[in-house]
This record gives structure tokens, sequence and C-alpha cells, in this order.
């Protein structure tokens, strides 16, 4: 029986299969598809059953934004402490908040004051409102990037997406950011008319081109441990801190999936024997 | 007397559970459900999904539970609350992620549970009523989940729930009033939130309610098998503990393999980045679409392009999605064969797994931007799942010949195992 099935299946899927390619080849040629190039894929230490973040890389990352995005970008929901868990000490964290001013208050008088930033406090974004942050961006709004990694994502496609379950790949938010980074310069196609104020990006999500312009060059910053920073080195080490910045427990998390896996895969091992030896008893 | 209360092996050892048996014989119930109840001896692992949905549902209750203590549901605070579960709650990461993944675990349980439901042909009677408890229960399962969706106030959330909620408006005249009654108001806003809330909230201890009768029914019939004939003698059973509880467990922990696995290594993948955005009612995203459970449905929704008479594209798609769900209370009454099981009915197993892979395509297509090919290829698919249930399953019944049935299971078993030159042990079957 079980061999009709699978043939079932397997003819099935093969139609599927031709209709899809028919249908992805008709959806070409009728619209646009953005973006015009597919993210390139990157090796990333968080990736895979055993990543983990690569702290030297994140404190690189963090200067990367700290002197570049954070002109544009807040980052208002990662709180200073959790930069602990990029392999500071807790004084450099301290003295790292103390030198962001935070508004607070009000103070005994109902007066509203600024103070140094606490540890507990986030990262206090470049413009008070979002209204201030589009006039000084040509009316473009720079989006938060706390969860920027999880929120971006370009669309695998079909077989990839299937794959992409047994490669466990997770990594399209770097992917894309690191892309979109070194993405810049190129000309545009000659069929592909770009407005006044925007940037051809071929690996933008959303379009053509984005309000954005190039941010980042080689030695746009310089970094302390002395890794030479080139344009794909600074891509690289932003785009896993964002990654950090989104997905803080990513660690955590796949070392606690390692042992519940384990655990799992013995307790099933064990049930399987002990369901053999119960039903050698009756013929089934 | 039903078989649910007629077992009768449970003999209370001590004094209390004698003392608690003459007055409420709570524990004589669990054990005749649980342990005495005797299952058909030839089930496979088709049949696992349902204990593993029961445990699904307290696994998500639980989860929930904890969540909705950290959790608001102020369209100001919500989006920022299901981050600091993320970042600040003491595994909450865990729980968030063990909650969404579980969601669409649950509903692969339930698509698996369905499907052998209607290969096997469980719905046929006497067991139609137990068949449209399961469909209450499906139902159900997926208002939770989409108001579940709508919690985090992601993109996806908001704009879902303008689209799902909007579906209403295309009936005359008691659609917009219907609408307004779901949102709260006219738009989606503060007070949709916060009924959603509360209905997430109210809805799974429904579920669990109808699981209760939907486990009553089963255990007033008994069980179908892979051979779809009835339990005639006592050899052709065997009790539920330990053959079936082992057997479950088993394949319990199995599928909690590749729960864990999408969990910890690909939590988001079942997930759509938008919801990573906070919602907006300013920015439509470029697709909006659906979580993946719902897909197929969603695919019917937009197959409808074209007005039918009176019937606009829209009602259309509508009254289309709600039907195909509507069509699956009929079953039994729309399947006309006398066999139940697929495994002797050639024509009925090969339309089976068509249905599936339709099913799975208009999934697919759900996902796709409804323009082009697209659309017709979903007209199709659409059309290939109202006919099966439609035109196959009732002309099937009739002009299909069936294949030799045997005339008990324990003769479909011996049979089979002499084929395969098992050598047959003693056969005892336990009591």
């Amino acid at each position: 029986m079980m061999k009709n099935i699978l043939a079932t299946i397997g003819a099935a899927g093969l139609a599927i299969a031709v209709a899809v390619s028919g249908a992805s080849a008709a959806e070409d040629a009728e619209t646009p598809h953005y973006p015009i190039k597919k993210p390139r894929e990157q090796s990333w230490s968080f990736a895979g059953p055993f990543g983990t973040y690569d702290k030297g890389q994140l404190q690189r990352g963090l200067k990367v934004y700290t002197e570049v995005c954070a002109a544009c970008h807040s980052l208002k929901r990662v709180p200073f402490r959790a930069l602990g868990e990029l392999g500071y000490t807790d004084e450099q964290v301290k003295s790292f908040a103390a030198a962001y001013e935070v508004e607070d208050g009000p103070n005994s008088e109902g007066e509203m004051f600024t103070r140094p930033a606490l540890p507990t406090d986030t990262f206090p974004g470049p413009y008070s409102n979002d209204e201030e942050a589009k006039l000084a961006n040509n009316g473009a709004l720079p989006p938060d990037f706390s969860l920027i990694a999880k929120a971006r994502a370009v669309e695998r496609g079909f077989p990839k997406f299937v794959f992409d379950i047994f490669t466990q790949y997770a990594e399209g938010g770097p992917d894309y950011i690191y892309s979109l980074l070194m993405g810049y310069g190129e000309e545009p196609p000659a069929n592909i008319e770009i407005l006044e104020g925007l940037h051809y990006n071929p690996y933008f999500i959303a379009g053509p081109a984005l309000a954005m312009a190039q941010p980042l060059y080689d030695e746009s910053v310089e970094y302390d441990d002395g890794t030479p920073a080139t344009l794909d080195q600074q891509a690289r080490d932003v785009s896993a801190f964002l990654m950090w910045a989104a997905e803080p427990h990513l660690g955590e998390r796949k070392e606690m999936g390692f042992r519940v896996m384990i655990f799992l895969i013995l307790f099933a091992a064990f049930l399987y024997v002990a369901k053999r030896q119960v039903w050698s008893r009756v013929e089934h | 007397m039903s078989k649910f209360e007629s077992h009768g092996s449970y003999t209370p050892a001590t004094g209390f559970g004698k003392w608690i048996d003459a007055r409420m014989p709570l524990p004589r119930l669990m054990h005749d459900s649980f342990v005495a109840y005797p299952v058909p001896r030839n089930l496979n692992y088709a049949y696992t999904f349902g204990g593993m949905l029961s445990i699904m549902l307290v696994a998500q209750i639980l989860t929930g539970i904890v969540l909705a203590m950290h959790y608001t549901s102020s369209i100001d605070t919500a989006f920022s609350s299901v981050e600091s579960i993320m970042r600040d709650v003491n595994s909450g990461w865990l729980l968030r992620y063990l909650h969404s993944n579980g969601a669409s675990f649950f509903f692969i349980a339930v698509y698996l549970h369905i499907f052998r439901g209607m290969y096997y042909g469980s719905y046929k009677a006497p067991r139609e009523l137990l068949w449209i408890l399961g469909c209450i229960i499906y139902l159900l399962m997926m208002a939770t989940a989409f108001m579940g969706y709508v919690l985090p106030w992601g993109q996806m959330s908001y704009w879902g729930a303008q689209v799902i909620t909007g579906f209403f408006t295309a009936f005359p005249v008691v659609g917009e009033p219907i609408q307004q009654l779901l949102l709260g108001g006219f738009a989606v806003d503060e007070p949709t939130l916060n009924r959603f809330f509360s209905l997430h909230y109210l809805l799974p201890f429904m579920i669990a309610g109808v699981v209760i009768l939907h486990v009553w029914a089963l255990h007033v019939t008994g069980q179908t098998n892979p051979t779809g004939i009835e339990v005639k003698t006592k050899t052709d059973t065997i009790p539920f503990t330990p053959y079936a509880t082992i057997k479950d467990a088993f394949a319990l922990i199995v599928f909690f393999i590749a729960f864990a696995y999408f969990v910890f290594y690909i939590p988001n993948y079942l997930g759509h980045p938008d919801n990573y955005i906070e919602a907006n009612p300013l920015v439509t995203p470029a697709h909006i679409v659906p979580e993946w459970y719902f897909l197929p449905f969603y695919a019917i929704l937009r197959a409808i392009t074209f007005n039918i008479g009176p019937i606009d594209s829209k009602l259309g798609g509508v009254l289309a999605m709600f039907g195909s769900i509507a069509v699956l209370f009929l079953l039994p009454w729309l399947d006309t064969s006398k066999i139940r099981s697929a495994v002797y009915r050639p024509w009925y197993k090969l339309f089976f797994w068509l249905f599936v892979a339709d099913a799975i395509f208009l999934g697919w297509l759900g996902a796709k931007p409804a323009q082009g090919v697209y659309t017709l290829l979903a007209q199709l698919a659409t059309a290939f799942y109202f006919a099966f249930f439609l035109i196959i399953l009732p002309v099937l019944g009739l002009i299909e010949t069936p294949r030799r049935t045997p005339n008990s299971i324990t003769e479909a078993v011996l049979e089979k195992n002499k084929k395969r030159g098992r050598v047959a042990p003693s056969a005892t079957p336990a009591e």
C-alpha cells in the first residue's frame, strides 16, 4: 500500500511542480519583482544548530551602529544592560550608557530634565518623534532597528522554502541587511527610472531604489580590535549585531534545543523499544 | 448500556477507592475510558493524532495562561509587551515560541487527523456526530488561531484582522452590523484587540468542552480501524492500556521532536517577517497573507473573481470559502459508498490522494499574489475541491467496485501477517 501512496504522491508532486514552474515564469513576465537581486547568502557564526554570536563581531557591529546607523535609526527596544552579553563589564556598560542623555521627570518642581543614561535605559533615538524623523529625511521614516533583522526577509520561493527546513536557514534577515549595504553603487538598468532623491539598490525589498543613500564605505569606522574596516567587514558586523538586537536569546535557545533534542530522541528510542515489547504479545 | 460505561473491569483496591466509587465514580470512568477501553488491535500510527491533539490543547492553554500574565491588550502596548516577553521575561522567548509554533503544530496534527478520518471513512454511520463534533472543534480552532494571531499587534496581525473581518461586509444587510460587532467599532482598533484577547482566552476552554463530547461520542461508537470493519468479537480488540497508551506516547514524542526542531532552530519559519513590524494603519503591507493553515481557504476566497448572477465576486468568494468548510459537515452523507476504508476502494484511494495534493496546492496558491495564472490555477483547484465532495464522492460510491473486505479485524490481521511470512505467536489477544 505504501508503494501506491508514494507513487501517487510522486505523480501529484510532479504535476504540481510543472504547473508551478509555469506559473513562476508567467509571473515574472507580468510584474517587476523586488528585490531585483536575491540576497547574497553569507556564512554566519550564529547559523546552524550550534550557532552562537561572535562577541568580537557584535562589539564591532555595535561600533558601526553607534557611529553610523544611529545618526538616523533608533534602537528603542534594546536596553544598555543587554550590552553585557557582548562581553563588556558592568563598568564598561555603565560608562557607555552615561555617554547618552535621556529625558526624565517630572522632578519635584514639575519639570522634565535630562540626565546621563543608566544601564536600565534603552538606546535613545536620534529624533524625538516620527514626524521630526521624516522631516529630517525627505519624508522617509528611518525604521527602528530593534527588530529589523527579523522584520525583513526576502521570499525564498519554491522549492527553496522546503529545503530551508532541513538546512535550518533562518538568516534571511542578516543576509538581506548585508546585501543591501553592499548593493549600492551599481548603475540602474536602462528600463528602470530612479526617482529624484532615491538611490538605486537591486537588493532593496520594496522597489528599485530607496531613500537611504549609501551609508557605509571602507573605513567608515575604525575598529578597536584592529580588524581592517572594509565595507564588507562593516556590513557583515552590523548585520550580525542587528540579528543579536532582534534575537538576543538565540544562543541560549539553540543550546537548550540541543539538550531537548537529545532527551526527546533518547526518550523516543526508549518508548519504541517498550512499544515493541508490549505489542509483541499480540498479533497486529 | 453504551460501551462508554460497560467495561466494568474496575475494582477499587482500597477502602478509600471503594468509598469514592460509591459516591462519584470518576476513577471508574477514567479506568473504563483510558485503561480497559477496548481498541481495535490493528490501529496504525495514523490513529495517534487524536491523543496528540489533546496534549497540544493542554500545552497551548498552559503556555497561553503564562503568556497572558505578561501580555497587555492595548494597541499602544501590545507589541511592546510581546517584545518584553521575548527579551526580559524569564524563558519568555521559549513560552512565546512554544505557543506560536504550537498553534502551527496543532494544525498540522489536526489536518493529519482529518485526512486520516477521510482515508478510513471514519465519518460514516454510526459516527456522523463524532465527525461533526470534530468539525466544530476545527472551526473553533480556526477562530482561536485567527484571534491569537492578532494579539501581537504586528502588521500582519492588524491587516489580517482588517481583511478577515471585512469578509462579513460581503453579506447584504446583516454584513456590516456583524462586522461592527466583531470590531467593536468601525475599524480595527482598541476595542477589537480587547475583545479578541478576551475571546482568545475563552475559546480554548470551549474547545476543551467539545473535545470531551468528541471523546464521549468516540467511546460510545468505538474507534474505526484501517479495515473499516466494526469490532465483532473480543479477539478483535485489545485494551487501551498498555497497547494504545504506549503507541500514542511514542508517536507523541516523535511529534514533539519535530515540534522542538521548529521551536529551537527555526522558530520564525512559519511566521511572517512583517509581524515583527508594529501595526500601522497607514501602511499596507505589499502582500497580506494569513497564517499557513488558512492559506487553502484564502486561495478559495480569492479564486472567485467573477459575478454569479446577483452574487458579486466578493460575496461569491466569501460563500465559497465558508462553503469549503461547511461541506465538511455534510461529508457523512455525501459519501455514498457502503465500504468504509479506502484500503478496499481503489478509485476512492486515488481521488483521496489527489484531494490531499489539491489541498496542499491550494495552500501554496494562497501565499501567491492573486493575479495572472495563479487565479486560473486557484479556480481549477477550487473546482476540484468542491467536485471531490459534491460529485466524486456521491458518484464513486455508486459505481466503484470495491475489493473484497475481510470478515473481521482478526482475520485481516492474521491474513496480513501470513502474507508477510511472519511466524504467528500463539494468538492470545489480551482480554
